[in-house]
């Protein structure tokens, strides 16, 4: 025991004697924490649309005046003709096309119906999307002011909505937590990626290696002061999450505290793995970064949601560990829920964390034979 | 010039003989486009719906088979228990919740306003939205429909109606495959980029080489150009390489001036690679590079616009985006693919991505030193 401590003391040192990583390491999550929590989100504000305006009418300039006033457009062009349609995209600083017919508003008063054509940018899908589903709404709304004042009770059913964990539907909600997973995960593993190949490398390995100490306890002296600089990263982020943006805690903060170590734990003994299985330290940082950033990024239900990816991958994000610890810190912070809810996810993390330790220990001794 | 040459020479040779870096720099960008492009898709489907049917009418069941007509919501659990159904949303069983009051049909057909509860899971905020205007639209139509039977039979009006037809140009059935290859593309290419080049220099120093190089007449501007070239030619051989890719596996269209996107990648390329030698002048270990660039490129990546609209960032953000070249290639690789956007539309991005990387260029020369 007192060998291992010496060993923890001594990482302790090669840690903290490098001020400057220091400072990087507190001050990413920190930074980044702040920046993607209020500039990343998926709605959309701003948009840049543009009018063909065939009829010039009443009710054309009314609608286009009520898209103009949401937050959601900004009018960027009056189109004269078709022609100047595919210009307009190729600028690329419109999203859409709003295209009112000949005798717009006549058609509406004396026939009783007219047509719009919306064309979108398809280049961007998701913007495409949301920019017409936003636009019918506005139309909608408007027709039934407009249908409203000429005849009475036209609308029979009141739907209303109830948001329920986020009334204000703030994409902060979603993002905030999900950028603390893949900030945590990504730190930890790119931490303890080089705390082994860095010893191959500059040979002290081989020190270590005649030393009485055992493979597991290298590996767990290599963690634990990753394992309580993470801790202070972990409250620094939590603290700015609740002061800047609001999040509240809503459930117990003993248990995401004890269910973020856990999540730590998974991250720096996933680097450890990826560390005994590299023979230098740039095949180590290539694989953290590289094989790490994307996958997190797009697998973990961060920004695209699990839910709607198709078949097989919502199998394969099942063995993304972010993916999981994401439901759980969305269910306790936001949702407030107890551990019964994420019991299932709380496991699931335990046993990535045994096999990434396992296998780091059946790969280091081989290195010892 | 012969000089240049030969140091290019040495950093292929170097580069090539590693073999886990030779196989990863083309490896990793291949694997991930096959196995990360079809991955995503934002379309909003399969909505869970748990519905509580108090009414139990005619009406209410008409109501719920238009709900389970349409593509957006599938109908996971009808209840009378209110409790039940708040259940099932807090344990993620269900996105939305729709509350049916009693004599629902009765006043529905006597023309009688009728509120109905609609409840959703709203912590991803876009999608609570969408489904929330999937759900009125709906809703809408089914009242039109009541209204316009309660019409025939009595008094004779008229609705006025606009409607809608929409068009989706560049991509019209939506194919999420064009849009995430070339953000993947860049992506890859970028940590490419700044990882290789970087950790290069680090490397030389933390193992001692970068004196043997330094005592050399080679000249500053000499050793930052033979740094460079490597790497930007791997960058360009990987961009070629997932184009190809995306053409064959995903049949993505190419609708721009090929020719005009690779002179703009090289541009791009040279900014993200004096950034590279910049900071690994700033860095002493190759632990301290790894960092840094994880810092800057996710910055960088998450704020280019390569995931989520750059308009419906803050405005602070948007500025910031005029020095970040990545937003940069980000916007002109869609563009010239997707679209076919020529010269003058992305003019001003090809000046700012110069100006980008004439000023990493010079950091980089500047802060390099060959004494110790």
């Amino acid at each position: 025991m007192n060998r291992f401590l010496g060993f923890v003391k001594k990482e302790f040192m090669h840690i903290f004697r490098d001020i400057r990583t220091l400072v990087i390491l507190f001050g990413i999550p920190a930074a980044q924490i702040l920046i993607f929590g209020f500039a990343v989100r998926t709605d959309i504000k701003n948009a840049g649309i543009a009018v063909l305006d065939r009829s010039k009418d009443e009710i054309s300039t009314g609608l286009v005046s009520r898209l103009e006033s949401s937050d959601f457009f900004i009018l960027k062009q009056s189109l004269e003709s078709g022609a100047q349609i595919d210009p307009a995209f190729k600028k690329g600083d419109i999203k859409a096309v709003l295209i009112f017919e000949d005798n717009f508003g006549k058609r509406l008063l004396n026939e009783g119906s007219a047509n719009i054509e919306i064309i979108a940018d398809g280049s961007e899908p998701n913007v495409a999307n949301l920019v017409t589903s936003y636009t019918r709404a506005i139309i909608s709304d408007y027709m039934i002011d407009y249908n409203g004042a000429m005849a009475e009770g036209a609308l029979v059913i009141e739907p209303e909505i109830k948001m329920y964990y986020n009334p204000n539907l703030e994409s902060q909600y979603m993002f905030v937590p999900g950028v603390i997973t893949i900030i945590l995960v990504l730190i930890c593993a790119l931490m303890t990626s080089v705390a082994i190949t860095r010893e191959k490398e500059f040979g002290t390995m081989e020190v270590l290696l005649v030393s009485p100490l055992k493979p597991i306890h290298i590996i767990l002296g290599k963690v634990t002061p990753y394992f309580i600089l993470s801790l202070i990263d972990l409250i620094i982020i939590l603290f700015l999450s609740w002061l800047v943006f609001d999040i509240p805690i809503k459930g117990s903060l003993v248990l995401l505290m004890l269910e973020s170590m856990l999540y730590i734990m998974l991250g720096l003994s996933l680097g450890i793995m990826i560390s005994t299985m590299s023979k230098t330290m740039q095949q180590a940082m290539f694989t953290s970064l590289l094989g790490l950033m994307l996958p997190t990024i797009i697998l973990s239900g961060f920004i695209f949601p699990v839910e709607y990816m198709p078949g097989i991958y919502s199998w394969l994000s099942m063995i993304i560990p972010p993916r999981w610890f994401v439901t759980i810190i969305k269910d306790i912070m936001i949702k407030g829920t107890g551990f019964t809810f994420v019991w299932k996810e709380t496991l699931i993390l335990f046993i990535m964390t045994l096999v990434f330790i396992t296998i780091s220990t059946l790969k280091f001794k081989k290195r010892l034979e | 010039m012969r000089t240049i040459l030969y140091l290019i020479r040495k950093e292929f040779i170097q580069i090539f003989r590693n073999k886990f870096l030779s196989k990863a720099i083309f490896g990793i960008p291949i694997v991930q486009i096959v196995i990360l492009v079809p991955a995503v898709t934002f379309e909003i489907k399969n909505i869970e719906l748990c519905i509580v049917d108090m009414d139990m009418s005619a009406e209410s069941r008409q109501l719920i088979s238009k709900l389970q007509g349409s593509d957006f919501f599938l109908l996971k659990h009808t209840t009378f228990d209110e409790k039940e159904a708040d259940d099932m949303l807090h344990a993620d069983k269900c996105d939305m919740i729709l509350h049916i009051p009693e004599n629902f049909g009765r006043n529905v057909v006597r023309e009688e306003k009728e509120k109905l509860m609609v409840v959703a899971n709203a912590i991803n905020a876009t999608s609570a939205q969408l489904a929330w205007a999937y759900m009125r639209g709906i809703l809408q139509d089914y009242n039109s429909e009541l209204k316009v039977r309660s019409m025939q039979s009595n008094t004779p009006g008229r609705l006025s109606l606009i409607e809608t037809t929409n068009r989706f140009w560049y991509n019209p059935s939506l194919n999420y495959k064009y849009y995430m290859l070339p953000g993947i593309l860049v992506i890859l290419v970028t940590a490419i980029g700044l990882l290789l080049a970087g950790l290069n220099v680090v490397r030389e120093k933390e193992i001692g080489t970068i004196e043997q190089l330094n005592v050399t007449p080679i000249r500053k501007y000499q050793f930052i150009t033979a740094k460079l070239v490597p790497f930007l030619v791997i960058g360009l051989v990987d961009l070629a390489f997932g184009l190809v890719l995306g053409k064959i596996l995903f049949n993505i269209p190419f609708n721009g001036s090929i020719a005009m996107l690779f002179l703009f990648a090289a541009f791009y390329l040279i900014a993200v690679l004096g950034l590279a030698l910049f900071l690994s002048t700033l860095s002493s270990t190759q632990q301290q590079y790894l960092f840094v660039v994880f810092f800057v490129l996710m910055i960088f990546v998450l704020m280019s616009g390569i995931f989520t609209p750059e308009e419906s960032m803050p405005l602070w953000a948007r500025r910031f985006n005029i020095i970040n070249p990545t937003a940069y290639f980000m916007r002109v690789i869609r563009m010239v693919m997707l679209k076919g956007s020529g010269f003058a539309d992305v003019f001003q991005d090809v000046r700012g991505i110069i100006i980008i990387g004439i000023a990493t260029i010079s950091l980089a020369i500047w802060r390099y030193r060959k004494t110790v």
